[in-house]
């Protein structure tokens, strides 16, 4: 299995990623130059944390441009796995590959800490390790993760099952005390139609070892791990049960 | 001698007196050119010279085995073993910042990591001290400055894991904003400052050089008026982006033998740059302003030499490996110019394309500054400040109190700040900001790196001697408290005015206080910041305000502590001895609006052997948690252990020593504390210790419950102590 970090100038949590590939999953680790579009035959491709670009004229707006972008975006097209986390999500929202924004925290302030999410789509190639509605405990750091689109898009959203993350209280209600950043329906992921692209405010690899607080990210991180030797497992038909969220 | 024409008004500008203006005319042989004059008034400026402190600072310890670098240079570095060292220094940026707020820290945090990237070390965790007046009257100080740490660190990637924060009515005309870094550099890989041989290389690498922040290191050097207004174009302009390229950037060099030095542009911008690097090597320098890349069109070669702009770096390359080096900034997107050589003959000359504009000794502007003799006297009132102990009425309701203690601004939940603060990022924060000190995991092995920064201003005005030396202790303790021992300090001085013999003589008293400190703890003083002049129009000077950084390992990151309460039926314990000390306690303040008393008595063997009692059954595995006793006395500790553990205790009544009241035993700072807490079936061995260790032991109660409960004492619910402390920096 062969991870791609992508490295954009003011990308942060390449190092963390990179770390967590090698050290804790003993994968295999490359490093994407932004300036490249090579992707040497990575097998999912990851757009970490960070103020890629300073996060000058909106968070994600000119990494989008970069030329990595054009091949992250011809890989995701041929179903290859892209996996935002933070800015990399916003990067994600900006490039088109998922709709939606992410605008300033309704707070207005940066928030670091650690947030519960409920996972409500399991049949991803990155949560197929957890269970429906299964808790989760994963840190946050962002000062633009409060998600919208407009309503349709919503809708779409829900009806599609492809909120793969919600902020939640520990006993997995999504209620508005346990959203960070204000985001519509209290989301904190979500994947394209074909599942293939996961954007997520939270960092999973901040949560892959005991010592730093928690280890909810491995799951993920290996759930990843198996989808690359595996089939892949469905993608995201069914409608989501129970509450949609607010 | 010749009669000068400088005028007075020139010479405020570059903040020289007339004497020290004869001794460059007298050094020089003749009169210094406007280019000149700038360049040595910025150099011989307090901020950077040291003048009127350099006497003083010599007392203290600069030496240990583990030092590798000790101050004089970009920042310390200290040893830490597994072939790691760790590079630290805690810098001001007080004036700034009381000018505007958001960049005034910002820059602060961006000034302070170069210093550790000229070292060659990564950053890897930040910290803050900062001192407002009360709340809301200070609210504007207070967000700006908390948003400018953040809006810089987040961006750059480096965790804000620890920091301080005190209000106080001295501080309403004059926050104070300290700023220190820790970094880790492998220790062949340590770069100083450094020119090498004549024909290296000048390169001015990250961002263009602009108008912004001339005459900033002066402006730190005078005292705050009505005129400061004007000198808002003397703060500058961060940009966390520029440097995170230049970091990275930094980083990719650090293997090039091609490099001799980096060199940070700090305070005096490329003039001190220069000059410390050739001074380092008894070298001179040739620099052509006309090669600097510059954001502004019809900047002089004045304006040039003496721009703060930041986000700059100087690197000396050998010849040949220029455009070698050029090319990783260019990688990045930075600039990167040639823009001078070194040279053999210990002159700085500057020109401007074919111009000589300026030519002078490279010593006289690094230790050219005459040394001034100040003279110190206590203040009258002193003397006056009696034993306020007896006149205070114990009050009735201690849990009122406690709850009161809770919600005050001094000693309410720091979380609203440190939520604002990527304290994650790196993935090494193993004990995050809210505990005693943060620990952060060393790449490759179990070493664990405990980081600290404290000092309380109240007790070096009642005391300076004792409040230096409590400074010291308490930083240790925080170290302590997580099972780390102490391995080096950084140290910032804020004070008022040394020309007033008052300050000058609290400045004496408080670093011969660190000193003896230092010396008692075998903790050399590796780096540090004296930031003078802090006063303001009306108010004064600050209270005396050092501000100890301090550094300590872990051999094993799994032994590490924290003040939660781990289970419940633990043993909640208090660890050294109680006297009435409630001289500028928070109590006293507080609840009876007095800051006045004699401070705390410290005793640096006592507090020594409570330190190691910590160690020795920290490194034993006997605690299961361990927490300093410092503002607010044993109450406030035992309930922060409590409310960070998400369990009550139970304890019985009180019962203090023969002579002790009731609320100096609750409430009283006496130094050299701990409340930790253990499985019963362990304390007989940790009653061994103490007693090896001849420190007093109490068992206070039983953890568990939810509340907080001293029989027949009082009895406070946690969720009504979580409220008041959560909200208190919230609802002022």
């Amino acid at each position: 299995m062969k991870f791609g970090v992508v490295v954009f100038p003011g990308t942060w949590s390449d190092r963390d990623w990179g770390h967590v590939v090698k050290d804790v999953l003993g994968a295999e680790l490359v490093y994407l130059w932004h300036k490249d579009r090579e992707l040497y035959g990575v097998d999912c491709v990851v757009l970490p944390g960070g103020f890629s670009y300073g996060d000058y004229l909106r968070t994600g707006a000119i990494a989008r441009f970069s030329p990595v972008m054009d091949s992250v975006a011809s890989f995701a097209a041929q179903g290859g796995l892209v996996w935002g986390s933070c800015n990399g999500f916003q990067i994600l929202c900006e490039a088109g590959l998922l709709p939606g924004a992410l605008i300033r925290n309704q707070c207005l302030e940066f928030r670091c800490e650690w947030a519960h999410v409920r996972c409500d789509q399991p049949r991803t190639p990155y949560t197929w390790r957890l269970e429906r509605e299964q808790v989760v405990r994963l840190p946050i750091a962002h000062g633009e993760g409060n998600y919208v689109a407009d309503p349709e898009t919503l809708q779409e959203l829900e009806r599609n099952g492809q909120v793969v993350f919600r902020y939640c209280d520990r006993h997995g209600r999504p209620t508005p005390e346990a959203n960070p950043n204000g985001s519509m329906n209290n989301i904190a992921g979500i994947v394209n139609r074909r599942g293939n692209v996961l954007g997520m405010m939270p960092h999973p690899e901040r949560c892959a070892e005991a010592e730093l607080g928690g280890t909810d990210g491995l799951p993920l991180l290996r759930s990843v791990l198996g989808a690359a030797t595996a089939t892949l497992p469905p993608t995201p038909r069914s409608r989501l049960r129970g509450d949609p969220g607010r | 001698m010749s009669q000068t024409a400088v005028d007075h008004r020139k010479l405020r500008e570059v903040a020289l007196t007339s004497d020290e203006y004869m001794e460059i005319v007298s050094r020089l042989g003749r009169e210094p050119n406007d280019v000149e004059l700038g360049m040595v008034g910025v150099l011989w400026s307090e901020h950077c010279s040291y003048k009127s402190s350099k006497p003083l600072l010599r007392h203290l310890p600069t030496e240990g085995p583990r030092v590798l670098q000790g101050p004089g240079e970009n920042a310390g570095a200290v040893d830490i073993g597994e072939g790691w060292a760790v590079v630290f220094k805690v810098e001001s940026h007080n004036h700034p910042s009381a000018i505007e707020p958001y960049q005034g820290a910002a820059t602060g945090v961006g000034g302070i990591l170069r210093d550790v990237i000229a070292m060659g070390a990564r950053p890897v965790a930040l910290l803050d001290s900062l001192r407002f007046g009360p709340l809301p009257d200070s609210r504007h100080h207070f967000e700006g400055v908390v948003a400018g740490i953040g809006g810089y660190g987040n961006c750059v990637g480096v965790p804000t894991v620890g920091g301080e924060v005190y209000f106080d009515e001295c501080y309403a005309g004059n926050p104070l904003v300290n700023a220190m870094c820790v970094g880790l550099v492998r220790t062949d890989q340590l770069k100083r400052a450094r020119a090498g041989s004549a024909g290296n290389l000048l390169l001015l690498v990250g961002a263009q050089t602009g108008r912004d922040g001339i005459h900033g290191a002066s402006f730190a050097s005078l005292e705050l008026d009505g005129a400061t207004e004007e000198r808002r174009p003397a703060v500058q302009v961060g940009n966390p982006f520029l440097e995170k390229c230049l970091l990275e950037a930094c980083m990719e060099l650090l293997d090039d033998p091609g490099v001799v030095a980096i060199q940070d542009l700090g305070a005096a911008g490329l003039t001190s740059s220069v000059a410390e690097v050739a001074a380092h090597s008894s070298a001179g320098a040739r620099v052509d302003v006309a090669r600097v890349a510059r954001r502004e069109l019809g900047m002089t070669a004045y304006e040039v030499m003496l721009s703060e702009s930041q986000e700059r770096m100087l690197i000396v390359v050998t010849p040949g490996s220029e455009c070698r080096v050029a090319d990783v900034f260019a990688r990045w997107d930075l600039e990167a110019s040639v823009i001078g050589e070194i040279t053999a003959d210990g002159q700085l000359v500057v020109v401007d394309a074919l111009d000589e504009v300026a030519r002078l000794p490279v010593k006289l502007l690094t230790a050219g500054a005459p040394v001034r003799t100040l003279y110190g006297r206590p203040p009258a009132e002193q003397s006056a400040i009696a034993d306020l102990d007896q006149l205070i009425i114990e009050p009735p309701d201690l849990g009122a109190v406690l709850v009161r203690l809770m919600g005050s601004l001094n000693l309410g939940s720091r979380r609203p700040i440190f939520r604002r603060y990527d304290h994650m990022v790196g993935a090494a924060t193993l004990v995050p900001p809210g505990a005693d000190a943060a620990v952060l995991r060393v790449p490759g092995g179990r070493l664990g790196l405990a980081v600290t920064i404290d000092g309380n201003g109240r007790y070096c005005r009642l005391d300076p001697y004792a409040g230096g030396q409590i400074a010291v202790a308490e930083a240790a303790r925080n170290l302590v408290a997580t099972g780390a021992r102490p391995v080096g300090v950084t140290d910032c001085l804020n004070f008022g005015n040394p020309e007033r013999p008052e300050v000058y003589w609290q400045l004496q008293e408080v670093i011969d206080g660190i000193s003896a400190a230092c010396r008692a703890f075998g903790v050399p003083v590796v780096s540090g910041n004296v930031s003078l002049y802090n006063e303001s129009e009306g108010r004064g000077a600050v209270d005396p305000t050092p501000v100890i950084g301090m550094v300590g390992l872990l051999a094993d990151y799994d032994r590490r502590l924290d003040p939660g309460f781990k289970g419940d039926g633990d043993f909640a314990l208090l660890v050294g001895e109680t006297r009435n000390d409630l001289g500028g306690s928070e109590y006293l303040s507080v609840f009876h609006g007095d800051v006045g008393g004699r401070a705390p008595g410290i005793d640096l063997a006592r507090e020594r052997a409570s330190q190691e009692f910590i160690l020795a059954a920290a490194a034993a595995g006997l605690l299961r948690s361990a927490h300093d006793v410092a503002e607010g006395g044993m109450l406030v500790a035992l309930a922060e252990c409590c409310l960070l553990g998400g369990r009550g205790v139970h304890c019985g009544g009180l019962r203090p020593d023969e002579g002790v009241r009731l609320d100096a035993a609750f409430f009283g700072e006496s130094q050299g504390r701990f409340v930790v807490s253990a499985r019963p079936r362990l304390t007989p061995e940790l009653q061994v210790l103490a007693r090896r260790h001849h420190v007093e032991l109490t068992l206070l109660g039983l953890t568990g419950g939810d509340a907080i409960q001293f029989d027949g004492q009082l009895r406070v619910g946690l969720a009504e102590l979580r409220q008041v402390w959560e909200n208190a920096l919230l609802c002022t």
